[in-house]
């Protein structure tokens, strides 16, 4: 027999995830459009740094998410370990490949950034280094997903190797306060206001929204891949079973 | 004897006999050490500069390699389902088996350290600095390594996963660890990354031991 009890609150979910799920798309399209329109069409060159600094406006976006994805993935594995819910442990799984394509676009990025500014395609810096371990906890996290065929144990070992690595995400977010790096420091979330100007804040700022709304389109589209398949494998032994 | 205790003597016992773990972890630590100067040449600048790195990075891998027998024969052989049963919680189970994997492993890295440092000519001031700095980093390896271990204890061929696992969270430690050696190499004093050594350590002896228990449970079941 099904067990529907497991499949309602999905259920739920499916139904209200495709009702958000067009609009999401229509709003990261429109976002994406309007920041990269501001950022290489209406944003002064910077005086330093001339039109290197449009790297800034993909890079910094996708450096916020790499770690908002972990914080996802750890928030969700917490979630499915304390409250047992179903969708939880599906959700941090669907998150992490998203994450970790974030992370490598910040790395590839700032390596591109860094070549003509800093003179070298990657400095061994807080930064860097453990922006590098975080693309490793993701994939070692994916691993183990992959390792293990029990969906339980897969999905809590998963969850208590996320929380472990949860550690990284403060480190790296202070990284470039606690040490004096080449990296340079936070220039937007700061107590005293932003240090970047306005023309250049404001793309960085849609852009930012818009990857988190691209990062929605994408959990929410491999959230219901995930479902799907979990309902198809047990209506396969339900009916292996009969 | 404490069941505590008594689980730490079992493991230390099984390790320091013919065919266990230590001799092996040791053996593999000089071995590794000694590929460096055939590597990378017998210039001793170059051998006396990188020796806190190659230091630590082999005994970060010969820690690491004696990590799949942490759970692994208890699992296979039973007596984990029996320690798990046992009215000690599992979570002192962890512990003890953590300080015996430290007293079998990263004693004898720390112990055997300065001589590797002296064959690689190392700077005479860097021998206090690299001694802390094992000394309160390599238990921290055990712990982080072990949590690795249980959620990989299951699993068929775990040795490539666990290591995929473990190494991005001794990282910091590697760094921390030869950055002590480094200051105390330039005379900037290594205080402030052995306190940072101890933070890990300080974080890791409670944490650590819980995340294990909760990862063999899971594997137990």
């Amino acid at each position: 027999m099904v067990n529907w009890h497991r499949l309602a609150n999905p259920t739920l979910f499916l139904k209200w995830s495709r009702r958000i799920l067009p609009w999401a798309a229509v709003a990261t399209v429109i976002l994406l459009g309007y920041g990269l329109y501001l950022g290489l069409f209406v944003a002064p060159p910077d005086y330093q740094q001339g039109d290197t600094v449009r790297i800034m406006f993909v890079h910094v976006p996708s450096a916020w998410m790499s770690l908002f994805a972990y914080s996802v993935m750890a928030g969700a594995s917490a979630a499915g370990l304390i409250w047992k819910s179903p969708l939880s442990h599906l959700t941090a799984k669907a998150a992490a490949p998203i994450g970790a394509s974030f992370t490598l676009i910040a790395l590839v990025t700032g390596s591109l950034w860094g070549q003509p500014m800093w003179g070298t395609w990657w400095v061994w810096d807080a930064r860097l280094t453990s922006v590098l371990i975080l693309f490793f906890l993701y994939l070692g996290y994916m691993a183990l997903w992959q390792a293990i065929d029990d969906y339980t144990r897969a999905a809590k070992s998963a969850a208590i190797l996320a929380l472990v690595g949860f550690v990284n995400v403060p480190i790296i977010k202070f990284s470039v306060d606690w040490w004096n790096t080449l990296h340079q420091p936070a220039s937007v979330l700061r107590l005293d206001g932003p240090s970047i100007h306005p023309t250049l804040l404001t793309p960085l700022l849609v852009m930012g929204v818009g990857f988190t709304s691209y990062f929605i389109v994408v959990l929410l589209i491999r959230l219901e891949r995930e479902i799907l398949a979990r309902q198809a494998q047990t209506m396969q032994r339900a009916q292996a079973r009969s | 004897m404490t069941p505590f205790v008594q689980i730490i003597t079992r493991d230390v016992r099984l390790a320091f006999r013919q065919g266990g773990a230590t001799m092996l972890v040791v053996v593999f630590f000089v071995l590794t050490v000694t590929l460096f100067p055939l590597g990378v040449g017998p210039e001793s600048a170059i051998l006396q500069r990188i020796a806190p790195g190659v230091i630590w990075v082999a005994a970060l891998l010969a820690a690491m390699l004696s990590l799949d027998r942490l759970f692994q024969v208890d699992f296979e052989d039973g007596s984990l389902d029996q320690l798990a049963l046992a009215p000690l919680p599992l979570e002192l189970v962890a512990a003890a088996k953590c300080i015996a994997h430290w007293l079998s492993t990263g004693l004898p890295l720390l112990v055997i350290s300065p001589l590797l440092g002296v064959l690689l000519n190392l700077n005479g001031e860097a021998y206090g600095a690299l001694l802390m700095a094992m000394a309160i980093g390599t238990p921290s390896l055990s712990l982080v390594g072990a949590i690795g271990a249980a959620l990989t204890v299951g699993i068929r061929r775990g040795g490539v996963l666990l290591s995929l696992l473990v190494l991005p969270l001794y990282i910091p430690i590697l760094i921390f660890g030869v950055g002590a050696i480094d200051a105390a190499l330039v005379g900037l004093g290594e205080s402030a990354h052995l306190f940072v050594l101890a933070a890990i350590l300080a974080a890791a002896l409670p944490l650590a031991p819980w995340a294990i228990a909760g990862a063999l449970r899971l594997n137990l079941e």
